[in-house]
């Protein structure tokens, strides 16, 4: 079971309180990840990646397991910790702004 | 008795804000959204219930909400539930997407950057919904970069009016400070297919068959430094606003300079006259009387608030020219903040009703025409836009 953390504006917008948990089949990616949380909360769809491009919105990152995957080609797979539930995938909106 | 809902939208939330037919008392809902910069609520003229919202973000992008309660609950159109497996994603109320379609003629990729050079079109958001004067599932979205969009389903879709970019003149269009933004939209009620918009900075424009074909309509304009003083484009239009008894006769705020036009556009006349400054963004005309503006004048360019510390609407009764400050109720020492360019509005009450929200956050209400105001709340983050339904 994924676990992943959304940024309070998207649990918001998509009414989710909480961690959402995806069952994904390998390989789990930062892109199969967003394609499941489109699909259950369509609301999200374009929120966290662009429409066209489906480039990840220039300030939302990825991290996992103390690092930034953000990076990260979308195909990568995830970290083992992610993939077992371990670990969450946090989708968190960059400091910016002032 | 009458009710009243002003529609604002803020740097932070939508806030609803509603009083019977006496607007004394005031009853304030929200922040709806909160956090969420919300450029533009509307609601439909023929069912009031429904109301769209502009709803956008830095980090997020854009985000269309829709109320069919009066703006009690919302929902993003098609957003709503998980697709049936093997479906698409059905979350596109959100998917505003450039035409470049063969069937457009001429589709158009760039318009003109700061440098002079070429740049491409790049969806920011949605500043202005205008729904239609007959369907309610019918809205014209005006966008940064500058295009129209429409939907004919209730925002769950929405598709280029590919014309106006392509009709020729794009490639001179540039962005003001504010971005390149299609700001003002307003349907003409006595001839169906003809529209007027206007875009900073780049001008006003009209079409006479349902957006199919555009002009623009700046003959009369005068923009310091554009070497042109003829200028076809190029001109940075703050707000357009019409009177709908009389849909020839349009008002303008420019950047500097309040117009008139009495040919839907074909030509502008300056009708500035005594205002202490002609810079500013808003421009509205009374419900009743279409000879009757309001306009809120600003210091300068520069300087984006009002003149000598006073907040002073200033009303014309005769089309412009003539103008004289309302200041009643209305802060007269240390004030300096700045209405924005959707940020006044009029209900269709008798008296008409005036509403204005500035900048340090107060939507300040007159239920005399301007006579006399009061301010409906103080503490609002900055408010972006102002809508008023009258509702029976």
């Amino acid at each position: 079971m994924i676990r992943v953390v959304l940024p309070a504006h998207l649990r918001g917008l998509a009414r989710i309180s909480g961690e959402v948990e995806l069952d994904l089949q390998p390989p789990v990616t930062q892109r199969s990840v967003v394609d499941a949380l489109e699909r259950r909360y369509p609301a999200l769809t374009g929120t966290i990646r662009d429409h066209v491009t489906q480039a990840r919105r220039p300030f939302l990152r990825f991290f996992a397991c103390g690092e930034d995957l953000s990076h990260q080609q979308p195909d990568a797979p995830l970290p083992d910790a992610v993939i077992s539930g371990t670990e969450p995938l946090l989708i968190i909106g960059a400091i910016a702004g002032g | 008795m009458s009710e009243v809902r002003v529609l604002v939208g803020t740097r932070k939330g939508a806030f609803i804000l509603t009083s019977d037919g006496k607007r004394e008392h005031w009853n304030v809902s929200g922040p709806h959204f909160a956090g969420w910069e919300i450029y533009h609520l509307k609601g439909s003229p023929v069912n009031p219930n429904r109301l769209y919202a502009s709803q956008s973000s830095g980090w997020f992008g854009q985000v269309i909400q829709r109320s069919n309660d009066g703006g009690k609950t919302w929902e993003t159109p098609g957003g709503e539930e998980m697709p049936k497996p093997g479906a698409p994603p059905s979350g596109n109320s959100n998917k505003f997407v450039y035409d470049t379609s063969a069937a457009t003629g001429k589709p158009l990729t760039t318009h003109q950057w700061y440098d002079g050079t070429q740049h491409p079109w790049e969806f920011k958001r949605v500043w202005h919904l205008e729904p239609s004067l007959t369907d309610p599932d019918e809205v014209y979205a005006g966008v940064e970069d500058a295009a129209l969009f429409r939907t004919t389903d209730g925002a769950h879709t929405w598709q280029e009016v590919a014309g106006l970019r392509g009709h020729g003149t794009g490639p001179k269009w540039q962005p003001g400070a504010g971005g390149m933004c299609l700001h003002s939209i307003i349907l003409d009620p006595k001839v169906p297919k003809r529209m007027f918009i206007a875009i900073s900075a780049a001008g006003a424009f009209r079409t006479d068959d349902g957006g199919a074909t555009w002009r623009p309509i700046n003959r009369g304009l005068r923009s310091q430094y554009i070497p042109d003083p003829n200028a076809e484009v190029g001109h940075c239009v703050h707000h357009i606003a019409m009177h709908p008894a009389r849909p020839g006769v349009l008002f303008m705020q420019k950047h500097w300079d309040v117009m008139s036009s009495e040919n839907a556009g074909d030509s502008w006349q300056e009708v500035s006259g005594n205002l202490p400054s002609d810079f500013g963004f808003v421009i509205d005309v009374h419900a009743h009387e279409p000879e009757t503006i309001y306009v809120v004048p600003i210091k300068s360019d520069g300087e984006h608030f009002v003149p000598d510390g006073k907040l002073r609407v200033y009303r014309s009764r005769n089309g412009g020219n003539e103008w004289e400050a309302l200041t009643k109720g209305l802060p007269q020492t240390n004030c300096y903040v700045n209405v924005l360019r959707d940020a006044m509005a009029v209900d269709s009450l008798d008296k008409c009703g005036v509403y204005s929200g500035t900048t340090g956050g107060q939507v300040y209400a007159s239920a005399d025409a301007g006579d006399t105001w009061s301010p409906i709340v103080r503490d609002l983050p900055t408010v972006l836009s102002v809508e008023v339904q009258t509702l029976p």
